[in-house]
C-alpha cells in the first residue's frame, strides 16, 4: 500500500498546498521488501523475464558495488544512505494482464497524471508527443508508437527493449557509462527496474519530440531509471525528461543512468525539467537525485545537447557529459540550477574532446537563494589527440539574499597546444538597482524577480522546445517564489 | 498637485535633504538647480520611494495623498514617474516586455483592461517615432548595451507610454550630445499637458533653452534658497551659484 502512517494528514495538507504536486496515489504495489542482495537482484531480473545477459551484467554490477565507497568529493552534506532500508522493486500491480491501450490503464493512475496537469492522451495528441510514461518502475502506457513505427523508431519501456530488441540492449547498455563507472551508476547498473529505449536508425529524423515523466510513488522506493538512446548515422531526435515526484517525509534516493550514443553526423537533443520534492523550507525531506548522464559523439560531425532545468531535490549530484570521439563533434551543456531553502546542488559538465576539431560549449546559470548551496562543476578534457579542439564556458552565478553560496569548480586539462579552452564566469547578487527601476515603472516585487531571473537564464532556456520553455519558466517562479523582500 | 513641506532625509547615514519646500501644480514645468552635492537626485530618489534614503521629518502630498506611505510600485501606479540619472542595464530582459509589464500593472490599477501585443506594439510604435527610436529598441535587453543617448531616449520613451502625471527627470541631459538633447527635450516637450506636472533635476542651462520651465529654483544644502521664473536659470548660467548662496546667508 502506499498510504503513509506516520504522516500527520493535516500536516500533510498544510504542505502540499505549497508543493502542488504533493499526494500519493493509492495503488496496490507490488513490492519486495527492503534489502539488497543476490536474490534480490535475481528476483527483479525473474519478475521481468529478463535473459540471461542482463542477469549476468546486473550480478557482475552487484559484485563490483560491493567493493566501492560513496563518493565524497562533492559540496554536498549528505545524510548517510542506509541501502538495506530501501526496496528495489515496486510495481503497479498487473491486472490479469498487462495493459495493451490507454483505456486499459488503471483510472487511478491517469487521474495522477491529470492531477501532475498531464492528461497523457489529450496531451500527447495535441502536442505531437508521444509520451512513455514511468509511473514508479514499471512503464504503463506509451503513444504515439505507431506513428514512430512507421518511421522506424523505436521508443519503448526499456524492458520492452530488453524482451524485444536484445541484441540491441546488449550491444549498446553499457558502452558509454560502463557498469564500474561509478558508485551510483554501479548500484544503478545493478538493481535497475525500468526506463526508456530510443533507437532511430540511419538517416531517420524523428517525426516527433520524444518525452517521459517520470514520477516517485511508493513509500520508501528508491527509482532506478536507465535510459538509453542510440541514434545511428545521420539521425535525429529530441528528447524531453520532465519530472514530478508526491510530497515525502523521508528522504528518497534517485539515481538514474542515461547513456545517448550518436554515431556519424547523428544529432541528440537531451532536454530535462526536474521538479522533484525539495523537502520543507526546513530542509527536512526531499529527494536524492545522484544521476549519472553521459552521452558518446561516436561517429564524426555528430552532436549531442543537453539541456536542463533543475529545480527540484534536496541534493541533486548531477554532470550531464560528452565524450567527443568522432571528429568535428560537438557536445553542448545548457544548464539552469535553482538551489533555495536547504536545497543543494552540485551539477555541471564534463566534455571530453578526443577526435580532431571537436568542440564544446558550457552554458551554467545557477541561481542560490535562501541557505541554497549551488555548485558548479565542470571539466574539460582535451586529449593529444584532439587537434584543434575548442571549447567555451560561461559560468554565471546569481545570489538572492546573504544566507545562501554559489561555488564554482572549473578543472580543465588541456594536452594539446593547439586547442583553445575559454572559461567565464560571473557572481552577481540580484541588483537592487534593477529591482528598484521595475518597481519604478509600477511592477510588483515578485515579477520583477521573475523577470530578472528569467531574463539571467535566457540563454539557457532558447535552448528548450517551446513547450518546456513556458513550464520552465513557470517552475523557476515557483521555487524562488519569496525569496526576495 | 505635490506638496512638499520641510523635507529632510538621509541618504545612507547623511542628511542631505534639511528642510526643503516645493509646491508643483498640475500643468507646470519646474526645474531644480543646484551645485553638486547639493541633494538634487537624492530629492529624485526620496520622491520614487528608493530604500536607502530615509526621511526624518517633513511631509509630501501627491494629489492629496502622503506619497511617502506608497510603495515605489504604487507611486509608479498612482502616476509618478522617474526617469533615471544612469538607468540600469537587465541583460536579457526584453526592453519592451518590461514596459508593457508596467503599462498593464499601472492600467489594471486604475481599473482599465490590459492592452494585448497588439495594441501595445501599436502604442509604442508611435511612441518609438517621437524619439526617433530605431525598430531594433524593440528586440533589445533592458538597456543591454545601449549608449548614454539610447538610454536616455528610452526613459522618456518609457514616460511617453505610461504617461504619468507626475514626471521627475534626474539629469536627463546630462551625456547627450546636441542632437539627442534635441530628441529627448521634442519627446518632455511633446507630454506637457495641462494635467501633467514635470521637475526637471539638471546641472546646466542648456536643457532650458529646450524644454522652457514656469519655475525654476535653486538647491543648496538640502534647501531651495531661492525660486524664480526662467531669467533666474540665465543668471545662475552667468554667475554661478556663489551669489545665490550670499544672498541667502545675507
Amino acid at each position: 500500500m502506499a498510504s503513509n502512517p506516520q504522516t500527520d494528514p493535516t500536516l500533510e495538507a498544510l504542505v502540499a498546498q505549497k508543493y502542488r504536486h504533493g499526494f500519493v496515489t493509492d495503488i496496490e504495489s507490488d513490492t519486495v521488501p527492503p534489502g539488497l542482495d543476490e536474490d534480490v537482484i535475481t528476483f527483479i531480473s525473474r519478475k521481468k523475464g529478463e535473459p540471461q545477459f542482463m542477469l549476468d551484467w546486473r550480478l557482475r554490477s552487484y559484485r563490483h558495488w560491493l567493493t566501492m565507497k560513496e563518493p565524497q568529493w562533492a559540496h554536498l552534506r549528505i545524510q548517510p544512505i542506509d541501502y538495506q532500508s530501501i526496496s528495489y522493486y515496486s510495481a503497479p500491480k498487473p491486472k490479469a494482464d498487462a495493459p495493451k491501450s490507454l483505456e486499459e490503464v488503471d483510472p487511478k493512475l491517469l487521474e495522477t497524471y491529470d492531477k501532475l496537469g498531464i492528461p497523457l492522451h489529450e496531451r500527447a495528441r495535441l502536442a505531437g508527443v508521444a509520451v512513455d510514461a514511468v509511473f514508479d518502475s514499471v512503464s504503463v502506457a506509451t503513444t504515439f508508437k505507431e506513428r514512430l513505427h512507421k518511421a522506424g523508431v523505436i521508443f519503448c519501456s526499456f524492458s520492452e527493449a530488453v524482451q524485444k530488441y536484445p541484441e540491441l540492449v546488449e550491444k549498446y547498455l553499457g558502452s558509454v557509462v560502463p557498469y564500474t563507472d561509478n558508485y551510483f551508476a554501479t548500484l544503478n547498473s545493478a538493481v535497475f527496474t525500468d526506463g526508456s529505449f530510443v533507437f532511430v536508425p540511419k538517416g531517420v529524423r524523428c517525426p516527433m519530440e520524444l518525452s517521459t515523466y517520470f514520477r516517485i510513488n511508493a513509500a520508501k522506493t528508491g527509482q532506478f531509471e536507465r535510459t538509453l538512446i542510440v541514434a545511428e548515422e545521420g539521425s535525429h531526435v529530441s528528447y524531453l525528461e520532465g519530472c514530478t515526484a508526491p510530497m515525502r517525509d523521508e528522504n528518497q534516493l534517485h539515481a538514474a543512468v542515461v547513456e545517448l550514443i550518436a554515431l556519424e553526423g547523428a544529432q541528440i537533443k537531451y532536454s530535462t525539467v526536474q521538479n522533484w520534492y525539495p523537502g520543507d523550507e526546513h530542509g527536512r525531506g526531499g529527494i536524492y537525485n545522484f544521476v549519472t548522464k553521459r552521452g558518446e559523439c561516436r561517429g564524426a560531425n555528430s552532436k549531442i545537447s543537453w539541456t536542463q532545468v533543475e529545480t527540484g531535490s534536496a541534493i541533486t549530484w548531477k554532470y550531464p557529459s560528452c565524450i567527443l570521439t568522432g571528429d568535428n563533434s560537438v557536445g553542448e551543456f545548457y544548464s539552469v540550477a535553482v538551489a533555495n531553502n536547504y536545497q543543494q546542488a552540485d551539477t555541471g559538465t564534463k566534455m571530453i574532446h578526443i577526435g580532431k576539431n571537436t568542440r564544446s560549449t558550457i552554458v551554467s546559470k545557477g541561481i542560490s537563494a535562501g541557505h541554497g548551496q549551488n555548485a558548479y562543476r565542470g571539466l574539460v578534457k582535451v586529449l593529444p589527440s584532439a587537434i584543434n579542439a575548442r571549447n567555451f564556458t560561461q559560468c554565471d552565478s546569481l545570489l538572492m539574499g546573504d544566507k545562501c553560496g554559489a561555488h564554482t569548480f572549473p578543472y580543465m586539462e588541456v594536452r594539446t597546444p593547439t586547442a583553445s579552452v575559454e572559461h567565464e564566469a560571473t557572481t552577481s547578487k540580484i541588483g537592487d538597482d534593477q529591482l528598484f527601476y521595475c518597481l519604478s515603472r509600477g511592477i510588483s516585487e515578485e515579477d520583477a524577480v521573475n523577470m530578472i531571473v528569467n531574463g539571467f537564464c535566457k540563454a539557457v532556456f532558447k535552448e528548450l522546445p517551446m513547450e518546456f520553455a513556458v513550464e520552465a519558466q513557470n517552475l523557476l517562479a515557483v521555487s524562488l517564489e519569496g525569496s526576495v523582500g | 498637485m505635490l506638496s512638499i513641506k520641510n523635507l529632510h532625509a538621509l541618504a545612507g547615514e547623511k542628511q542631505v535633504l534639511k528642510g526643503l519646500d516645493l509646491e508643483v501644480g498640475a500643468g507646470e514645468v519646474h526645474a531644480i538647480m543646484g551645485p553638486n552635492g547639493s541633494g538634487k537626485s537624492t530629492l529624485a530618489q526620496v520622491l520614487a520611494g528608493r530604500e536607502g534614503y530615509t526621511v526624518t521629518d517633513g511631509s509630501v502630498t501627491y494629489k492629496g495623498k502622503d506619497l511617502l506611505s506608497l510603495a515605489p510600485e504604487e507611486r509608479a501606479r498612482e502616476g509618478v514617474f522617474l526617469a533615471f540619472q544612469y538607468p540600469v542595464e537587465i541583460p536579457g530582459v526584453n526592453n519592451v516586455y518590461l514596459l508593457k509589464a508596467g503599462l498593464n500593472a499601472i492600467r489594471k490599477h486604475r481599473g482599465e483592461s490590459e492592452m494585448d501585443a497588439f495594441e501595445f506594439l501599436t502604442l509604442v510604435r508611435e511612441k518609438m517615432k517621437l524619439m526617433q527610436m530605431s525598430e531594433s529598441f524593440l528586440n533589445r535587453g533592458v538597456n543591454e548595451g545601449f549608449s548614454g543617448g539610447e538610454k536616455k531616449r528610452n526613459e522618456i520613451l518609457q514616460m511617453a507610454v505610461l504617461e504619468p502625471a507626475l514626471a521627475l527627470l534626474d539629469e536627463t541631459d546630462s551625456g547627450l550630445d546636441i542632437d539627442a538633447l534635441r530628441v529627448v527635450s521634442n519627446g518632455v516637450n511633446s507630454l506637457r499637458s495641462p494635467d501633467r506636472a514635470i521637475v526637471l533635476v539638471t546641472h546646466y542651462q542648456r536643457l532650458l533653452d529646450y524644454i522652457e520651465p514656469d519655475h525654476v529654483h535653486v538647491l543648496s544644502d538640502g534647501k531651495i534658497i531661492k525660486s524664480g521664473d526662467k531669467s533666474l536659470a540665465l543668471e545662475l548660467e552667468k554667475r554661478g551659484y556663489d551669489w545665490v548662496k550670499q544672498e541667502a546667508a545675507a
